[in-house]
């Protein structure tokens, strides 16, 4: 029998402790190829965030290091300022990235960091139980707007990379999805597209990925699925939103 | 030759010939200084100087270069410093060396920028979240702040450990004489814990989540062991006249400096008067304490507070002999007659 697939190289043999249906684990398997095929392993020093990605250094197979809710971009800064040479990614969930993370998030995109952030918007808090992120859409039920999020009480969704995109030191900004195979082969491109962006020494680049979560969304596989495509794409729609790696 | 300088020029020297390679800072009076020190230094040196968007992104940058083995520091003022606990903490946890360095000013709250010595407990019982401790230093002297800043690196390598340099306004403003005597260091050993990307070897991960069963628990039985080490080693202190002293007075940093004129002019009145400065705040002196504690002895623990180190006093004569205070706070010093009139009651 002729193996035609492999695992890649940048993922070890271990067992995800993601939930059932859940898109993380396809969206570390797109990271790790891409790693590999651009030939990164071992050059790579990634920083995993607080939250569904916190144990991504038990996953991932080259270096990585933890840091506190929200600090990635700084940690990252430290990291890529101190060592140029060397390819350096954030993975970052919604919550970390948008909220407690904010300010890092901004001032490491405005000061042309030549970094990469993989970005997993799910609209929850999904590793606390699925509380109203920064993400949310409005109407939708969590942990914490039982209700549905009431943009009078709670504010409105973010659209991070339309917020970043005004900041010069962005080179590359797109937002993907991963819920169905010709999104996830879309999704494969633009984080290839944004590591090549940092190889290059472009600056910023980001790669927001729509993600479902439904053991927090309190839905079936396929139904978190379906309601990816019709509800959450309606609030945050697919496509560049700034790519500066030409000029 | 010595050359006239700020106490907090001082210290970037020490850092420059301890072969710093990145310094991540934030303003904050008083100790500007300090960072625009390395704003310009860094570029000739062609090393890194970052001026972060706040406190908490600063140290959690020293956080990424320090997983890297880099050298690196940064620096701030007491409102600074309840920002930057956060990573301090997982730096302690994570066991990377580091210098933080706190200029103290007056506080609570936004207090005002004269110097004090009121984050005694934040630098030396936790400050932030966890059980951890950090090597606390304290100068009494712009010489000291170089010279403790140029050892503060191999001290935080040797342990794996932040070391926290605490001073105060006035040693960080105040110009004395200073001899740059060190030689720059270089040649630095590898570390085998570092992330240096796994070319050649297998990935590395640096990480405080320990939720498997017990794993935590050994994880700070480790770090104490480690804290138990430094305990016994790297104590710092000075004396001066404690010999035949009847009133030890104890104080550090710029206190010591008072209280070292108090005892003199004590002295002078015929006061077998003493002085006892801890150098290192954490691990405390507590056994020379303990020793200089006998029977018809008194302690002044002299500070700008109202009463923090006074605490670790008591803790080490547990109650053999009485343990006096006096103390100022809110940006003011204390005068050597304040202090030699408290000794003069003591008597």
């Amino acid at each position: 029998m002729q193996k035609i697939l492999s695992k890649p190289e940048s993922l070890k043999d271990s067992v995800m402790s993601y939930c059932p249906g859940c898109g993380h684990g396809i969206i570390h398997r797109l990271v790790a190829e891409c790693i590999d095929e651009l030939n990164l392993r071992e050059k790579t020093i990634a920083v995993a965030p607080v939250g569904c990605a916190v144990f991504a250094y038990d996953y991932f197979n080259f270096d990585v290091t933890e840091a506190p809710h929200g600090r990635p971009p700084a940690v990252a800064t430290g990291i890529k300022r101190t060592n140029p040479d060397k390819f350096v990614f954030t993975y970052q969930g919604d919550g970390d990235i948008a909220a407690i993370g904010m300010a890092e998030t901004i001032h490491a995109a405005n000061r042309g960091e030549n970094i990469t952030t993989i970005f997993v918007n799910n609209a929850n808090y999904g590793m606390t139980g699925g509380q109203m992120a920064p993400t949310t859409l409005i109407g939708q039920k969590t942990e914490t707007s039982p209700f549905g999020r009431d943009p009078k009480r709670d504010g409105y969704p973010i659209h991070l990379c339309e917020l970043l995109s005004s900041l010069e030191g962005t080179a590359y900004l797109e937002r993907v999805s991963i819920y169905n195979p010709q999104n996830i082969i879309k999704a494969k491109k633009a984080i290839k597209k944004a590591f090549q962006c940092q190889i290059d020494g472009k600056g910023f680049s980001l790669v927001e990925i729509i993600s479902n979560c439904p053991v927090d969304w309190g839905m079936t596989p396929l139904e978190s699925i379906k309601w990816t495509e019709e509800t959450f794409l309606k609030e945050f729609s697919l496509g560049v939103i700034k790519d500066k790696t030409n000029v | 030759m010595k050359i006239l300088m700020k106490g907090n020029i001082a210290l970037c020297e020490g850092a420059v010939a301890a072969g710093i390679d990145a310094y991540f800072g934030y303003p904050i009076t008083p100790q500007n200084e300090v960072p625009a020190y390395f704003s310009k230094k860094m570029v000739e040196l062609n090393k890194v100087f970052v001026q972060a968007e706040s406190e908490i992104a600063a140290a959690n940058m020293v956080l990424g270069a320090a997983a890297t083995g880099k050298r690196t520091m940064t620096s701030t003022s007491s409102p600074g410093m309840s920002l930057k606990q956060e990573a301090i903490s997982y730096m302690a946890a994570l066991q990377l060396p580091a210098l933080i360095v706190n200029v103290q000013r007056g506080g609570p709250g936004l207090g005002n920028i004269s110097g004090s010595q009121a984050d005694y407990f934040q630098a030396v019982k936790g400050g932030g979240h966890g059980d951890y401790r950090l090597i606390v230093l304290a100068p009494n002297s712009a010489q000291e702040m170089y010279e403790f800043a140029y050892d503060s690196f191999d001290l935080a390598e040797k342990y794996r450990i932040p070391v926290l340099i605490l001073t105060d306004g006035m040693i960080g403003q105040m110009m004395e004489p200073v001899e740059l005597n060190k030689t720059p260091k270089k040649d630095f050993i590898e570390k085998d814990w570092a992330l240096t990307a796994c070319k050649g070897r297998e990935p590395r991960s640096i990480k405080s989540l320990l939720m498997r069963d017990g794993v935590l628990e050994k994880h700070n039985i480790n770090l104490q062991e480690k804290y138990k080490l430094i305990s016994q080693n790297e104590v710092q202190y000075e004396t001066y006249n404690t010999d035949n002293a009847e009133i030890i007075v104890i104080a550090y940093g710029i206190s010591s400096r008072i209280a070292k004129s108090a005892v003199k002019l004590a002295r002078q009145e015929g006061i077998k008067a003493g002085l006892l400065r801890p150098k290192t705040l954490w691990p405390f002196p507590s056994e020379i304490i303990k020793s200089l504690a006998k029977d018809g002895t008194k302690l002044l623990v002299a500070e700008l507070s109202h009463g923090q180190m006074v605490e670790d006093v008591r803790l080490a004569v547990n109650g053999k002999v009485p343990v006096e205070f006096i103390g100022k706070a809110g940006g003011g010093v204390l005068s050597e007659q304040d202090l030699l009139n408290k000794i003069k009651n003591l008597k």
